[in-house]
C-alpha cells in the first residue's frame, strides 16, 4: 500500500498473505461467548393471494464473533429466507416475527432509518451473484467510496479512496488501482466477487451474511474465495452466517452448521461432527446422496420423493414421508430440537424414544428404479 | 435399435468395436474472436458414458453443441457410425436426429411453456413421422421408463418441480430411441437429493437400453460417478483423458489434480490455484494453463503440449511429469 | 440488493412423484385445476369497460338500420343544424338536415372496417415476415428487415396518403394503403419476439428433435409469439381507425355523400362556430373508439401471459 491511512479499523493494512491475524475487537474468553447476533424463534410468513406460506418456522441461532455458522439446506428449505429476514430485505412482502438481536438491539423492531444505518455497516451482505450486486454503469472505486461515505466510516474523500484501495488489496486483488478504476464487466467473476466482499467488509461489519457466495463461481475460483473468507473472518472477528446448499463448502469453512429442512433447523452443532456423524435422518440422507468413488454406479442413496412445498407441509415431522427411519410418532408430532451430544441439537423422535435404538437407517440404495 | 451391452470400453485389454461417435479435431471461433474450442477430439462407444468436465468457458458446451449440430464447426469432422454429420443437411440431418438427443441443463426453461408434457414429447415423435396411433403409447412408455405417472403427461411445465421436469426431459430424449444422449449439465440445476435420483435413473436407462451418454458437467464428483471415461478440458483444449477410475486415483495433468482436489469428498489436500482462467480471446502462449500452473516450467511457454499417451489409454497434455501432490489410493 | 418477490424463493407446486408408489399418489384432475387457474385471471375493469365500448360500436354497426328510423343519406333541408335531443334527433342534424346519430352508426360500418381489415391483413403478412426473418438465416433476416426499414423511413401517415392518392379514392384503396403502412411495425415486433423465443432453451430441444422448420415455427414459436402480437394488433385497430378517418377527411376514402367518420369531421368543420357541439361529435367518437381499443389491448396483455405465475 502506498498511501498510509489513519483510519481505525479491524482491517488494517498488510497483505493477507502474511497471515497476520489482527483482531482489535476484544477476544477474551468471556467476550467471545456473547453472541453478536441472536435469533430467537424467527418466523417468516409470506402471504400470496390470501394463502399463508410459512417459509421459516421458528429458527433459534446464535452467531458468535470470529465464527462461521453455516445454514445448510436444499432449495425451498428456508435458509436464504432466514438470512434475508435478518436484514429485513422483504419489505412489506413478508411478516417476520421473533427476535433478531444484534448486541441486544432487535433488528426486527428497528425503525426504517435505524435498519438502513445498520445495513451495510453493522450487518453486511455478500450476495450470490456478484454481477447483479454491482452497478454495471459505475466504476468499482466509486461504488466502494459511496458505501464508505454513506456510513461515515471515513472523514473525507481522500481517506475513502485510500481505504478502498487498501480493502481491495486485503481481499487479494493483485492490482488495486486498476480494479479501482474498472467497471464491473471488465473483471472476471472471481474478481467481481472479491470486490463485492471488499465492499461488504468495508465498514467492519459485526455480522457478515453470505448467501451462497461461491455458487456462481468455478470450483478452482471457489477455493480461492473460501480461503479469503476464512482469513477475513479471523482478522475481522465478524460473526458470519453463511448460507449454502453445498455440503463440501459447509465442511470446509463452517465452525457450526445448522441443517435446515422445511423452514426449521433440524440439526445443529459443530460442523465437523454434524457432517461426519449426523444424528438426524435428513442430514444422514443428504450426505448419502453425494456421489463418492466408493458408491457403485446407479447405487446412489437418493432421498425418495420431493421436498415438501412450504404451503402444504405434511403433519408431524415435515421429513417423515421421505424418512427411511420413520416410526410411530413421526406422522403426528413435530419433534422439538433436543440435546444430541455436546454442543449438538437434533429434532428427531429417534433421539427421545426409549425403546428404539438410536441408529440411523440408510435410505434404500438405488431406490429409484 | 440394437441393445448392445459393451463392457469393452472400460476394459483396455479388449480391442473395442468401432466407436459410435467420433469427433475429430473440432475447432470453433466465435465472431468476437473467442476461440471456444481449439482442436478437440473425442470418441463415444455404444452403451458407454463419456464425461466431459471443465470450468465455465472451457468449451465443453460448445463442443456439445457442435456434436448436436446446433453449431457448425469451423473445421474438424463428426461421424456417427458411418455417417459423416459435418456436412449433412436438410432431411438427412433431421432424420439422423432421432439417434442423437439432448437433455438440457435447466429443466424449468427447456420445455415450451405453452405445451403440455405430452405434447412436448409427442412433438419429437411427430418429427419422425411416427403414426398417430403409435405415438400415444410410446409417450406413455417413455414417461413410465423415467418413473412418471401417466397422469403427469397432461400437466404443463410450470406445474412440475425441477426434478420432475428433468425426468420428463429425459423421457423426451428417450422417446425416439436414440443411440447417444448428450447430457449438458443435466443434473447441475437440481438439489443434491434429487440429483441422486436422476443419476440413478440415467444409469438404469443405460443398463436397460444400452444408450450411450456424453455427460457434460463442471462437477467432477458427478462425472466421476457416472462415466466410464472422462475427458478434462481447459480453455478449449483437452488436457487429460482417462478412465474414470484412473483419473480419480492418479490424475496426471496439474489442472486435473487441482480440479479433483476441489471436489468436496476427494479426500485430498486442496490445491488452490492462483488467479482466474485466462481469456479465450487472448490465451497464453504455449500451454494455456501455465499461468496458473504450480509446476510450470520455462518451456511451457514455448509450445503447446500435445495430447500424448501417458500409459495405456491415459492421455495427458503436459510436458512436466512431476506431480503437484502424491497419488491418493482410493 | 434486490427485494425478491416471495414466490421466487418458493418451490413450485409439486406433488410427490416417487415412482415406487405411483398408484398410491392420487394425481389431481388436471383439467379442473387448469380451469381454476385461468378463471382467476380476469380482465381489469378499465379493459372490461373498453371492451364493452368496442362491442357496442360493433353491434351498432351491424344492426344500424334497426336502431335508427332514418337512413344515412335522408336529409331535410328545413331541419338543418338542429341541436342535440331535438325530437328523434339524438345528436342533432348536420348542414343538410341529416341525422348525425344515424350517420355515426352507419359510418361505424366503414370506419370499423377500415380499422379492422388493414390490421388483420397486416397482422397476417407481418407475422409471417417476422417468422421468416426471425427464424431464417442472417441473410434472410437482413433482406426482410432492411426492406421494411425503407417503409419506416417515410412517416406512416404521409405514406398512406401517397398510396391512397396514387390508387384513387374509395374504401378498398384506403384499406390497401393502411395495410401497407401497418406491416412494418407488426413485422418488426414479430421478428423481435421470434428472436427472443429462438434463444430460449426449449428451442434447442426443438431443433434437436429433428422437426422441420415450419413445424417448429408453428408449434413452438408462434404460440409464444402470438400474445404479444395480438395485444399490439388490438391497439393498432384504434390507430388504424384514426388513420382511416384522416384519409376520409382528406377525401381519399369513400366519396361523399356516404357516411364515414373522417368525412363527417370534414363536412361539419364549417359549422365549428355556428354549431360547435354537433361539429365535435364525429371527432369525439373517433377518440372514444381508438382509446377503447388501446385500453382493451393493454388489458389483454395481462390476460394472455400464462407464465406470469412462474416467472
Amino acid at each position: 500500500m502506498s498511501t498510509p491511512t489513519n483510519v481505525s479499523s479491524g482491517l488494517s493494512s498488510g497483505s493477507i498473505a502474511s497471515g497476520t491475524v489482527v483482531a482489535e475487537r476484544p477476544t477474551d474468553a468471556a467476550a467471545t461467548d456473547v453472541p453478536t447476533l441472536r435469533l430467537t424463534d424467527l418466523r417468516t410468513t409470506f402471504s400470496s393471494r390470501g394463502l399463508k406460506v410459512a417459509a421459516v418456522r421458528g429458527v433459534d441461532l446464535d452467531l458468535r464473533p470470529g465464527e462461521i455458522t453455516v445454514l445448510l439446506g436444499e432449495s425451498g428449505s428456508g435458509k436464504s429466507v432466514t438470512a434475508k429476514s435478518v436484514m429485513r430485505l422483504y419489505g412489506g412482502y413478508a411478516s417476520i416475527t421473533g427476535k433478531a438481536e444484534l448486541e441486544g438491539r432487535d433488528l426486527l423492531t428497528m425503525s426504517r432509518s435505524e435498519i438502513l444505518a445498520v445495513r451495510g455497516a453493522d450487518v453486511a451482505l455478500v450476495p450470490q451473484d456478484p454481477t447483479a450486486a454491482l452497478d454495471p454503469l459505475r466504476r468499482i472505486g466509486a461504488q466502494m467510496i459511496e458505501v464508505l461515505r454513506l456510513h461515515k466510516a471515513v472523514p473525507n474523500k481522500a481517506a475513502a479512496k485510500a481505504r478502498a484501495l487498501e480493502l481491495l488489496d486485503i481481499v487479494g486483488i493483485p492490482d488495486p488501482p486498476r480494479v479501482f478504476r474498472s467497471f464491473p464487466h471488465e473483471l472476471s467473476g472471481g474478481m467481481r466477487q472479491r470486490a463485492v466482499i471488499a465492499i461488504a467488509v468495508s465498514c467492519d461489519p459485526k455480522v457478515l451474511i453470505a448467501d451462497e457466495p461461491t455458487t456462481a463461481l468455478d470450483v478452482t475460483v471457489q477455493a480461492q474465495i473460501l480461503d479469503l473468507f476464512l482469513s477475513l473472518v479471523k482478522r475481522l472477528q465478524s460473526a458470519v452466517l453463511l448460507v449454502t446448499h453445498d455440503v463440501g463448502v459447509a465442511r470446509e469453512v463452517g465452525d457450526r452448521v445448522g441443517v435446515m429442512y422445511a423452514g426449521r433447523i433440524v440439526e445443529y452443532g459443530p460442523a465437523a461432527e454434524v457432517l461426519d456423524n449426523p444424528r438426524h435422518p435428513y442430514t444422514r440422507a443428504l450426505l448419502d446422496s453425494m456421489p463418492t468413488p466408493e458408491v457403485a454406479r446407479g447405487d446412489l442413496r437418493s432421498i425418495t420423493g420431493q421436498p415438501p412445498v412450504s404451503g402444504q407441509l405434511p403433519p408431524g415431522c415435515a421429513f417423515h414421508p421421505r424418512c427411511p427411519s420413520c416410526f410411530a410418532p413421526c406422522p403426528d408430532v413435530d419433534p422439538e430440537l433436543v440435546d444430541a451430544g455436546p454442543g449438538r441439537l437434533a429434532a428427531c423422535h429417534l433421539l427421545t424414544a426409549a425403546d428404539v435404538p438410536v441408529t440411523l437407517a440408510h435410505s434404500a440404495p438405488g431406490g429409484d428404479r | 435399435m440394437t441393445l448392445t451391452q459393451t463392457a469393452t470400453a472400460t476394459d483396455p485389454g479388449v480391442i473395442p468395436e468401432a466407436p459410435l461417435l467420433v469427433a475429430n479435431d473440432l475447432v470453433k471461433t466465435f465472431g468476437n474472436g473467442v476461440r471456444a474450442v481449439d482442436g478437440v477430439s473425442l470418441q463415444v462407444h455404444r452403451g458407454e458414458t463419456v464425461g466431459l468436465v471443465g470450468e465455465s468457458g472451457c468449451g465443453k458446451s460448445t463442443t456439445a453443441k457442435m456434436i448436436l449440430r446446433l453449431l457448425a464447426p469451423d473445421s474438424g469432422t463428426i461421424r456417427i457410425d458411418d455417417v459423416d454429420l459435418t456436412n449433412l443437411r436438410g432431411k438427412a440431418m433431421r432424420r439422423l436426429r432421432a439417434r442423437l438427443q439432448l437433455v438440457p441443463q435447466n429443466p424449468q426453461t427447456s420445455f415450451n411453456p405453452r405445451l403440455s408434457i405430452r405434447s412436448s414429447i409427442d412433438f419429437n415423435l411427430r418429427a419422425h413421422h411416427v403414426a398417430r396411433a403409435e405415438r400415444g403409447p410410446r409417450v406413455l412408455e417413455a414417461l413410465e421408463r423415467v418413473g412418471m405417472p401417466a397422469a403427469y403427461a397432461e400437466r404443463f411445465p410450470h406445474e412440475l418441480s425441477g426434478g420432475q421436469l428433468q425426468r420428463a426431459a429425459i423421457a423426451r430424449a428417450l422417446v425416439t430411441k436414440p443411440d447417444l444422449i448428450v447430457c449438458d449439465e443435466a443434473v447441475s440445476a437440481l438439489d443434491k437429493s434429487i440429483q441422486a435420483q436422476v443419476l440413478n435413473l440415467l444409469f438404469g436407462l443405460q443398463r436397460d437400453l444400452g444408450v450411450a451418454y456424453l455427460f457434460i458437467s463442471h462437477d467432477l464428483s458427478v462425472v466421476e460417478h457416472l462415466s466410464d471415461r472422462v475427458v478434462v478440458m481447459y480453455l478449449g483444449r483437452v488436457v487429460e483423458e482417462a478412465t474414470s477410475k484412473e483419473l480419480w486415483e492418479d490424475p496426471r495433468h496439474p489442472y486435473a489434480e487441482a480440479l479433483l482436489s476441489a471436489a468436496p469428498n476427494s479426500g485430498r489436500a486442496r490445491i488452490v490455484l492462483s488467479g482466474d482462467p485466462p481469456s479465450p480471446v487472448d490465451p497464453p502462449s504455449g500451454c494455456a494453463f501455465r499461468t496458473r500452473c504450480p509446476v510450470a516450467l520455462e518451456r511451457c511457454a514455448e509450445a503447446r503440449p500435445p495430447l500424448v499417451i501417458s500409459e495405456g489409454r491415459h492421455l495427458v497434455a503436459c510436458v512436466n511429469q512431476e506431480r503437484v501432490s502424491e497419488p491418493v489410493p482410493v | 440488493m434486490t427485494v425478491l418477490h416471495p414466490t421466487l424463493d418458493e418451490p413450485d407446486d409439486a406433488v410427490d412423484v416417487h415412482p415406487s408408489a405411483p398408484s398410491a399418489e392420487p394425481v389431481p384432475k388436471v383439467t379442473r385445476k387448469r380451469k381454476r387457474k385461468v378463471s382467476r385471471r380476469r380482465l381489469g375493469w378499465p379493459a372490461r369497460i373498453a371492451g364493452g365500448v368496442c362491442a357496442l360500436f360493433f353491434l351498432a354497426a351491424i344492426f344500424a338500420p334497426l336502431i335508427t328510423p332514418y337512413g344515412p343519406l335522408d336529409g331535410d333541408r328545413s331541419q338543418r343544424l338542429l341541436p342535440f335531443f331535438s325530437g328523434d334527433h339524438l345528436l342533432g342534424t348536420d348542414g343538410q338536415g341529416r341525422d348525425v346519430f344515424t350517420r355515426i352508426v352507419f359510418g361505424a360500418r366503414i370506419s370499423l372496417m377500415t380499422g379492422l381489415v388493414p390490421v388483420l391483413v397486416a397482422g397476417l403478412i407481418g407475422t409471417t415476415l417476422g417468422l421468416v426473418a426471425g427464424l431464417g438465416g442472417r441473410r434472410t433476416n437482413t433482406g426482410v428487415m432492411r426492406t421494411l426499414d425503407v417503409f419506416y423511413a417515410f412517416p406512416a401517415v404521409l405514406l398512406a396518403i401517397a398510396i391512397a392518392a396514387a390508387l384513387g379514392s374509395g374504401a378498398s384503396n384506403a384499406i390497401i394503403a393502411l395495410s401497407v403502412i401497418l406491416i412494418p411495425p407488426i413485422a418488426r415486433l414479430a421478428e423481435s419476439e421470434v428472436a427472443r423465443i429462438r434463444s430460449a432453451d426449449f428451442m434447442e430441444a426443438a431443433r434437436v428433435s429433428g422437426a422441420s422448420f415450419w413445424s417448429i415455427a408453428v408449434r413452438h414459436v408462434l404460440p409464444n409469439a402470438a400474445p404479444a402480437i395480438v395485444v399490439y394488433c388490438t391497439a393498432l385497430v384504434g390507430l388504424s381507425i384514426v388513420y382511416a378517418a384522416g384519409l376520409g377527411f382528406l377525401g381519399l376514402g369513400v366519396a361523399p355523400p356516404q357516411a364515414e367518420w373522417g368525412l363527417m369531421v370534414n363536412d361539419l368543420r364549417q359549422f365549428t362556430f355556428s354549431a360547435p357541439a354537433i361539429s365535435l361529435v364525429p371527432a369525439v367518437v373517433i377518440l372514444i373508439v381508438s382509446v377503447a381499443f388501446n385500453v382493451f389491448g393493454d388489458g389483454l396483455r395481462d390476460l394472455l401471459d400464462v407464465r406470469s405465475e412462474t416467472h
